[in-house]
């Protein structure tokens, strides 16, 4: 168990590195997949399936799904790559490494001073362990989660109706029978003009079959 | 011999169920496509392919040389990596499923706490192989392929998973084997019937079968999201889906037809029994439906089936409290 869960944290990192340095959008985001695959090993090493399947579920299934969607759907060519490679520049990345790496030997240092000596045990921790304590003493976090993501999903369907473009649609559609209807009377009134000074006594609506009798008998 | 242990001999023994039941899944995978083309001819009064061999029985041997045999081409204008990784993610991720299944109390690959979630979460990897597949092939009709495909499972994954966790509840377990353990006396089927239709409707939808095969529609999109493939690569889409057809009726007889429990026969009989009675019911939905539009999938998903799934859930949640509170 132990092998594993370092292979995949290994895996994990070099994946994740590799999504940072990586020039191409959609290669990026396939080595981004392996390293949340390489996490849910790392939970599944430690005795967690139930969370390990959960985040290849959620995050490898469905939002980097989403993810991958909109990527491609930018259609990006060879000019995305050079421009991640123009902004690639060390200048760009040595700051934060430095002090990320400051932050790294700090927490090397204090995780070697602290007694940490807990060993990766086989020990399983089952879906209902996670949902007792989930539903116990974590009650009120669930029901904060549930919250915002109620939050979002209002928001979300704010900003995707379509009422405002169906009323537009309408008022033209209206706007448009309106139009219709007036230049149909137009047409009806001036035929009437027309039979009238052709003495015709017959008032029909106006079509084709009837324009055409209408001229027949006109030539009358 | 010392190293022949009882715990050698259990590994070798797993091993080689593990072998024959791949084998036997991908075999019958290739056949069915065979199967699917007479069956088809028999439901629209036509004879199919009747010429190689007895009952064109050879008809299978002819395709599966002609794909080998076929060049193996790869457009100058595709990503290399993903439009070779496509076709193996999907055949994969489909066979992976097959871990999960309990076939007989005896066989069976793995035996996952997890059982159900493993499949949701291969179910979930399969979609990248189809989204992989449209973009690497930098085609207008396999992108928009990939796209609708990606959208359409995604939807229908959402209640998939909700409609198999009344099940769960009443089971009290992801495990495939004791999920079938407690359909000695009734098949889920009887109390999660909605859970039934919804779950039957989605298995279609993700194996992009008839009538949800938008992402391959012939007429608009001239095949969609495997339009450049030829060759075996072609062909690992071809069984690939065949393989999620055995997939998704083996998974079907297993959570809601009670696996192997029947009177008289043994287990095994009974399970490809009625794993064959779902794959020809699919073969049949093919025949008979037409293909609706793209749009009313979606709003059926969304609109139909996931209330649906809710609702059947929370009265799952009420009747097991109402009959049994203790727990």
């Amino acid at each position: 168990m132990q092998i594993a869960f370092y292979l995949s944290g290994l895996v994990a990192i070099l994946a994740t590195l590799r999504v940072v340095t990586g020039t191409h959008p959609v290669h990026a985001l396939l080595y981004l997949i392996v390293s949340l695959i390489a996490v849910a090993m790392v939970f599944f090493a430690l005795g967690a399936p139930f969370a390990g399947a959960l985040e290849i579920i959620v995050y490898a299934g469905a939002i980097m799904v989403l993810f991958v969607f909109v990527v491609m759907m930018l259609n990006l060519g060879e000019s995305a790559v050079e421009q991640e490679r123009a902004w690639l520049q060390p200048k760009a990345w040595v700051g934060p490494a430095v002090l990320t790496a400051i932050l790294l030997i700090v927490m090397v240092v204090t995780l070697a001073s602290g007694d940490y000596t807990g060993s990766i045990s086989g020990e399983t921790l089952t879906a209902k362990m996670v949902g007792i304590s989930l539903f116990g003493p974590y009650l009120v976090i669930v029901e904060l989660a549930a919250m915002l993501l109620l939050a979002a999903l209002v928001a979300a369907s704010h900003l995707g109706r379509s009422e405002a473009h169906d009323e537009a649609d309408l008022a033209r559609e209206r706007q448009r029978e309106l139009n219709g209807q007036r230049e149909l009377n137009d047409q009806r009134e001036f035929n009437k003009q027309a039979r009238a000074s052709t003495s015709s006594p017959r008032e029909t609506p106006f079509d084709a079959s009837d324009d055409k009798a209408g001229t027949q008998e006109g030539k009358a | 011999m010392s190293w022949w242990t009882p715990q050698v001999e259990a590994t070798l023994i797993a091993m080689v169920q593990a072998v024959v039941i791949l084998l036997v899944v991908v075999v019958s995978g290739a056949v069915l496509s065979m199967v699917e083309r007479r069956l088809l001819a028999l439901w629209q009064d036509r004879y199919g392919p009747n010429r190689v061999g007895p009952f064109g029985l050879l008809q299978i041997a002819a395709d599966m040389l002609k794909i080998f045999f076929k060049e193996d081409w790869i457009p100058p204008f595709a990503d290399r990596t993903f439009f070779v990784l496509a076709p193996a993610i999907a055949m994969a991720s489909l066979l992976l499923s097959f871990m999960v299944i309990p076939i007989t109390p005896s066989w069976g690959v793995a035996d996952l706490n997890i059982g159900i979630l493993f499949f949701f979460a291969m179910a979930g990897i399969n979609v990248y192989a189809v989204l992989f597949a449209g973009w690497a092939s930098s085609n207008k009709y396999a992108l928009l392929g990939a796209l609708r495909a990606s959208a359409q499972t995604l939807s229908y994954e959402v209640f998939m998973g909700l409609a198999v966790m009344g099940i769960v509840a009443m089971t009290g377990s992801f495990n495939m084997r004791d999920i079938v353990n407690a359909q000695e006396n009734v098949w889920f089927i009887i109390p999660q019937f909605f859970g039934f239709c919804t779950f039957i409707i989605a298995g279609i939808a993700v194996t992009h079968r008839h009538p949800f095969d938008q992402p391959e529609a012939e007429q608009e999109l001239a095949d969609g999201y495997h339009i450049e493939y030829s060759g075996m690569k072609w062909g690992m889409f071809f069984v690939g889906e065949y393989i999620g057809i055995v997939l998704m009726s083996a998974l079907l007889v297993t959570l809601f037809f009670g696996g192997w429990h029947g009177p008289l026969l043994p287990p095994i009989v009974w399970f490809l029994l009625k794993t064959v009675f779902f794959v020809v019911l699919f073969v049949l939905l093919r025949a008979a439906l037409p293909r609706p539009r793209y749009d009313k999938v979606m709003n059926f998903g969304w609109k139909v089936c996931l209330p649906l799934t809710l609702v059947n859930l929370l009265i799952t949640g009420a009747m097991i409290l109402i009959i049994d509170p203790a727990t």
